[in-house]
Order: structure tokens, then C-alpha cells, then sequence
């Protein structure tokens, strides 16, 4: 009641209004629920894994290894909601393909090698070609053949588990060499989860390009009209290709660590159910749907609220598969809230309160 | 003179309503692949009953893409139809063979289902404006989180009175055939087929001849000049989504009639083949432009295309997954390219 009586002005009411507070917010009820439930949800140990080294172990850890997954698709999605105004429902296929590929490459034509038959940054590095081709494919569909985003990408949606499936012959190559393995778990004597560490590789390289170029104003300008920004001199098509490559690659990291992580892939689980996290990551940053201004720090504190809400749900026996259904709620009460009908119904309703206590 | 009848040609191509071009680039496709797995192919495709067993196979997929259709003349989209489809099966599933309930009320129970995701969502996509894809992929991803809650793992249904149900054939007179022993073979189709026809040629006339039809078009051309011509759009919108789910329902149903079990890996990937035939049939994406029976020969392509595949030894289960992939893209293509071109020659 306070707040709203209070000007704009006021520090609360700045806090209110900020892109960040909406995830900050979800976060600290997720919290003080989970607190309040079993305070046994916050702690860490010391534990030594199966390599025998002295790893950190704990829920928050479990969500800090699994939400940098997401919160690397997180940035791409990000800049493709805000180019294209849609998203792209192909992450969780595109990540199983450059998964396959990477460990096509890995293998060759053996499907349990003694040794790698490439090294793995070379197999890195072919995975994010064939992932950032895939990315351009949906690219081309939405920019220069107006399909709409979510379509285009239904293509691949459907396709991409098949096609990994394809590249590999339907087997199942395993790797047994141990490098390979640092990337989804621990690095010897670090016992922080290196997805982390690749996850802040990704943060830092994206922050210095949103820096250093004009990716920042260029997708926001194409996602808040295309035309305008078409007769400023822009080239709106090839913005969007950029951003569907940029995704392509943030999906090769995360197939790379979910390879990593199993040393073998699973075509029809890996990834799976991951574009709605993603999605909803956006979503949650406060980021509009519709395309236009983003806020990158927001979508990637959204990934790792997902990933606590997901963590949440696991703590309290939720099968894994009925998961998306509490997510698909959170989803809607997101969309419903940030919807332009609600938000006028609210504030009509929170004038009319202000006029009511001024009289 | 014959200058002349080519000219006349060429007008009647450019007169032709987009609904009535992309339509007629269906039928055409459907007829010469159908024509060319005949010859190429025979055995198999020669038979009617190969061709009834098409519809036999494919009776679910009809009713849910014309489903579809309807919402994206309307300028929507509905993804959840696979996974109220699932929902479907698996509620009916358990229903009668946990609690041994009776069929007519299975059916109520698929429409009732059917029904609350139209009505949810239709609301929130019409009155409260939000955009139709989100909606219908929480509610896509929330039918399918619904499904292993009701019920983990996949059952075949025991209940004798639905058996009965599900092995009804209707004799299709006149195109039965002499099998190897000289025995006469009826041909026949599952009662699904039946319920298909019916809610196309239902659909069709709706879509065609009444009010309520036209506005869905008039909607999905340009919701502002409906909005000025006094058309309620937000209904319309809402109504589009309430059929939508209506038909997910009722195709829901005789998916599971089809199959007889409850899972819920079932129906997966339907959204996005009720999509392709739509599209296939030549609907438009951007509303306005579709026809019910493109939509229904746009099945009838899918399913083709996948028999082909599959007589050619492409068996694997990867092939059918890119093929149809393949198929949407090259179709939603040529759409992009029609209309860019219509377009320009407009202008």
C-alpha cells in the first residue's frame, strides 16, 4: 500500500521497476521456501568423487554445474528473441546434433576407440561449424524467407534428433578417454564444476562483444522495427543470421559439455525438454517475448533461477518427465503478468486505489 | 487461338484466390506422387485397401489438422494438439481400465479435455492478447508433464466393450479384392475414418457457407479491417482456439482408438505433422488463406511420402523423422516464394 502511494522516484520503487528485480524476486521466494521446507537444501560438503578428487557437492552446486548449461543457450536465445521477435524451439535437437558430431569425430568410424582419433578441440571446433550451419539454416528460413521463427525451427525441432541419430549410424560411440570428461564434470584439484568456468568464458566473451561492436544496438533496433532500422542503413536479415549462428554456437558448448558429461550421447534424452528452459530463462529476465531491448545479465540470473526451480521440484520426488508441466504453469503466470491487457487492468485498478486514498 | 487459350491460362492463373492456387498445387502434388509410387513402387500401392489403410492410419492426424487449419486461418497457432492427444489416450486409458468405466464416457472425457485447453488458452490468447506460440507450448509442454503424472508408464487397454469398439470395421462396398487364394477380401476402415470425413466435411462447410466461417477468414486477412467491418475479432479468436481444442479432443480419441494404449510418448511430434499437412494443404501461416480440403490432402501426402520412404528400404526410424522435415521445409518455401511473388506482381 505504501509503495504505490510513493512517487517513482523513490528507491523502492526503483528497485520495483528494474529489469532484474522480477528473477531476484523468484529467486529469493524459491529460497526462503526451500529454507523453510529443509534448510539441508543449502549445504555443502567436501566430497571426493569417483576420480578421487576433493569436490564440492550440494544442491546449489548441482544447479550452479547444470544452470551454466543453460544459461550459455540463455545467451543466445536472448539475442534471437530480441532480432526475431520468436524463439527457437531447435536448441534441444541442434545440441544433440553437435553432440553426434563431435563424437563422430572423436571416434571415427569405431564406436569404442582405445584412443581419440582427433583431439577434442579440433571435434569442438567441427561441432561448432556443423551447429553454427544448423543455426544459419534457421537463420536464412526466418530472415529472407519470413517464415516465423517458431516454425522455421519446427523443422529442425522435429529433424535434429534424427539427423543426430543419422550422423552416427544410430550407434552409440563411448569414449574412455579422461580429458574429455573435464569439460561436463571436475578438473583435476578444482572442485568447483567446470561448466562454470565455460559458462564465464562464454559471459565474458559476450559482454566484450555487446561492448566493443554494435551487436547490442543493431539486434534491438531490427527486433523494434525492422523497416526503420532497414532505411537507417542496416541490414536486418543478416542481423538475424548473426544471431541464429551466435545461438548455433552457444548450443556446440552445451553439447559439448552434455557429451561430456555422459562420454557417450543418448539421442532422444540429451537436451531434452531444453528449449522451454531457455525460453523460459528469457522470459524470466523480463525480457519481452516480442523482441526489442534485452537485458543479458537478467536472462543468464533467469537461467539459473530455472535451474533452482527445476532443482526444487527434483528435491521433492518430482519425476523428472512430469517436470515440464509445473514449468509450463510458470510459464503462463509469467506471460500473463508481463501481458499488456493485465498490465493496464492492474494499474487502472492501483490508480483507482491512489484516488480512493487521496479522498 | 492457341495463343489465346495460353493468355486465357495465364489470367486465370493470376485470378486465382491464393487459397485456390495453393490448393490446387496440393492436389496435384498429392496425385503425382500417389500416381508415381504406383508405378515405381506398385505391389503395395495399387490395392485400394493400401489406400484405405492410409486413411485408416492417419484418421487421427486429419481431424487434429484441420483442427489446426482453422486456427491458423485465424492467424494463430496451436502446438499442443500432440500433447493433448497424449493427454487424451492416457486419461481414457486409465479410466477404463483402472476404474472399468464405460466408453460414452470416455469420449465425454476426451472432449471435456479437448475442450479446457481451447478454452484456456483461446482466453488467454484472445482477451488477454498474448502470443499464441507461448501459450500453446506451456500448454503443449503441460499436457505432456500431465500425461506421466496421470499415469508413468505405457498400458495397452483391457476393457472389452472399447476392444470391441476399436476392432469395428466398416465394409467399404466395391473395392474389395481377390486375395492370393482366391478368397474375396472386403475392404474396410476403422470407425475413426468415419469421424474424420465427418468433421472435414463439417469443417468445410462451416469454413465455406456460414457467418461464423467467413469471419475466421476475414480475421486471419487483416484483423483491423475485420475489427472496423464490425466483426467481434476477439471472439472469433477465442472461438477459432475453442474448436482447436474441440477437435484435439476428439482426435485425441481416436488416436487412442487407433492404438488402443495409453503413453505418453504417443502422439509425439503430432503438432508438428498437423502443422506440415496444414501448411502442405496450403494454408498460410499469416492467416486469411487455407482450405479444409487442401488440409485433408495435405495428410494424405504426409502419409504417402512416409509409405515411400518406407517401401524404398529407408526404414530406419530417423528417415521418416527427416523426410517429413524435409517435406515442411520445402513446402513452407514455396509458400515464402509464391506470395513474395504474387506480391511484386500486385504491386
Amino acid at each position: 500500500m505504501t509503495i504505490e502511494a510513493n512517487k517513482k522516484d523513490n528507491p523502492l520503487m526503483k528497485l520495483v521497476r528494474n529489469q532484474m528485480f522480477i528473477p531476484l524476486l523468484a529467486l529469493f521466494i524459491l529460497a526462503l521456501f526451500n529454507l523453510i521446507a529443509d534448510p539441508g537444501f543449502f549445504a555443502i560438503t567436501l566430497k571426493e568423487n569417483s576420480a578421487g578428487n576433493p569436490v564440492l557437492s550440494g544442491y546449489l552446486i548441482t544447479i550452479l554445474d547444470y544452470g551454466s548449461e543453460l544459461a550459455i543457450l540463455a545467451i543466445g536465445m536472448t539475442l534471437v528473441t530480441a532480432a526475431s521477435g520468436g524463439q527457437d524451439i531447435s536448441v534441444g535437437a541442434a545440441v544433440a546434433i553437435s553432440g553426434s558430431v563431435l563424437l563422430r569425430v572423436l571416434c571415427g568410424s569405431n564406436t569404442r576407440p582405445e584412443t581419440l582419433q582427433a583431439p577434442i578441440i579440433v571435434a569442438f571446433l567441427i561441432s561448432c561449424v556443423v551447429a553454427a550451419l544448423f543455426g544459419a539454416f534457421n537463420g536464412v528460413l526466418v530472415a529472407y524467407f519470413k517464415i516465423q521463427p517458431m516454425i522455421a525451427t519446427l523443422i529442425l525441432y522435429t529433424a535434429g534428433r534424427s539427423i543426430a541419430a543419422w550422423i552416427n549410424n544410430n550407434e552409440l560411440p563411448v569414449v574412455s578417454d579422461e580429458t574429455l570428461t573435464y569439460f561436463g564434470g571436475y578438473i583435476p584439484g578444482v572442485p568447483i564444476p567446470t561448466p562454470f568456468f565455460i559458462a564465464v568464458i562464454c559471459l565474458v566473451i559476450i559482454t566484450l562483444v555487446l561492448k566493443f561492436t554494435n551487436l547490442r544496438l543493431y539486434t534491438q533496433s531490427v527486433g523494434i522495427n525492422q523497416s526503420s532500422s532497414r532505411l537507417n542503413g542496416l541490414n536486418p536479415e543478416m542481423i538475424k543470421v548473426i544471431t541464429f549462428v551466435i545461438l548455433g554456437l552457444c548450443v556446440a558448448v552445451v553439447g559439448l559439455i552434455k557429451v561430456s558429461r555422459v562420454s557417450t550421447i543418448n539421442y532422444s534424452v540429451i537436451a531434452k525438454d531444453i528449449e522451454m528452459d531457455a525460453i523460459l530463462a528469457v522470459a524470466l529476465g523480463g525480457n519481452a517475448l516480442s523482441g526489442g531491448k534485452f537485458n543479458m545479465a537478467s536472462s543468464i540470473l533467469g537461467a539459473y533461477v530455472i535451474q533452482f526451480l527445476t532443482q526444487t521440484l527434483y528435491k521433492f520426488k518430482v519425476q523428472s518427465d512430469a517436470l515440464p508441466a509445473y514449468k509450463a504453469i510458470v510459464v503462463i503466470v509469467l506471460v500473463v503478468i508481463s501481458a499488456p491487457t493485465v498490465k493496464d487492468w492492474f494499474s487502472s485498478v492501483t490508480k483507482k486505489f491512489k484516488t480512493k486514498e487521496v479522498a | 487461338m492457341n495463343k489465346k487459350t495460353s493468355g486465357g491460362f495465364g489470367d486465370k492463373i493470376k485470378n486465382l484466390t491464393d487459397t485456390n492456387l495453393l490448393l490446387s498445387i496440393t492436389i496435384i502434388v498429392f496425385f503425382l506422387m500417389y500416381i508415381g509410387a504406383i508405378i515405381f513402387q506398385g505391389q503395395g500401392f495399387r490395392n485400394p485397401q493400401a489406400f484405405l489403410n492410409l486413411l485408416n492410419a492417419n484418421a487421427a492426424l486429419i481431424i487434429l489438422s484441420c483442427g489446426l487449419s482453422l486456427v491458423m486461418i485465424t492467424g494463430g497457432i496451436d502446438i499442443s494438439v500432440g500433447g493433448v492427444t497424449a493427454l487424451v489416450s492416457m486419461c481414457c486409458a486409465v479410466y477404463l481400465d483402472f476404474k472399468g468405466g464405460n466408453v460414452f464416457v470416455s469420449v465425454l472425457i476426451a472432449l471435456a479435455i479437448g475442450l479446457l485447453f481451447g478454452a484456456f488458452q483461446g482466453f488467454l490468447v484472445a482477451y488477454l492478447d498474448i502470443q499464441p506460440f507461448i501459450i500453446t507450448l506451456a500448454g503443449m509442454f503441460f499436457a505432456r508433464g500431465m500425461t506421466t503424472i496421470v499415469n508413468t508408464k505405457p498400458f495397452n487397454v483391457a476393457n472389452e466393450a472399447f476392444k470391441a469398439l476399436k476392432n469395428t470395421r466398416v465394409v467399404v462396398p466395391g473395392l474389395g479384392t481377390t486375395n492370393r487364394r482366391g478368397i474375396y477380401v472386403d475392404a474396410y476402415v476403422e470407425i475413426g475414418v468415419i469421424v474424420a470425413i465427418l468433421v472435414v466435411i463439417v469443417m468445410f462447410c462451416m469454413l465455406r457457407w456460414t457467418k461464423l466461417g467467413r469471419n475466421f477468414y476475414a480475421v486471419g486477412g487483416n484483423r483491423q479491417s475485420a475489427l472496423m467491418l464490425g466483426i467481434n475479432v476477439k471472439r472469433t479468436r477465442f472461438l477459432s482456439h475453442l474448436f482447436c481444442g474441440l477437435l484435439a479432443g476428439i482426435g485425441g480419441f481416436v488416436y487412442f482408438l487407433h492404438v488402443g494404449s495409453g503413453s505418453a510418448s504417443h502422439a509425439t511430434g503430432a503438432e508438428m505433422d498437423a502443422i506440415a499437412s496444414s501448411i502442405i494443404g496450403g494454408t498460410m501461416l499469416t492467416g486469411g488463406v487455407g482450405n479444409i480440403a487442401g488440409t485433408f490432402f495435405g495428410v494424405l501426402s504426409l502419409g504417402t511420402i512416409q509409405n515411400i520412404v518406407s517401401t524404398a528400404g529407408l526404414d530406419q526410424a530417423w528417415w521418416t523423422g527427416i523426410t517429413r522435415a524435409l517435406m515442411l521445409c520445402l513446402f513452407l518455401v514455396i509458400q515464402s516464394v509464391v506470395m513474395a511473388r504474387k506480391k511484386k506482381a500486385k504491386a
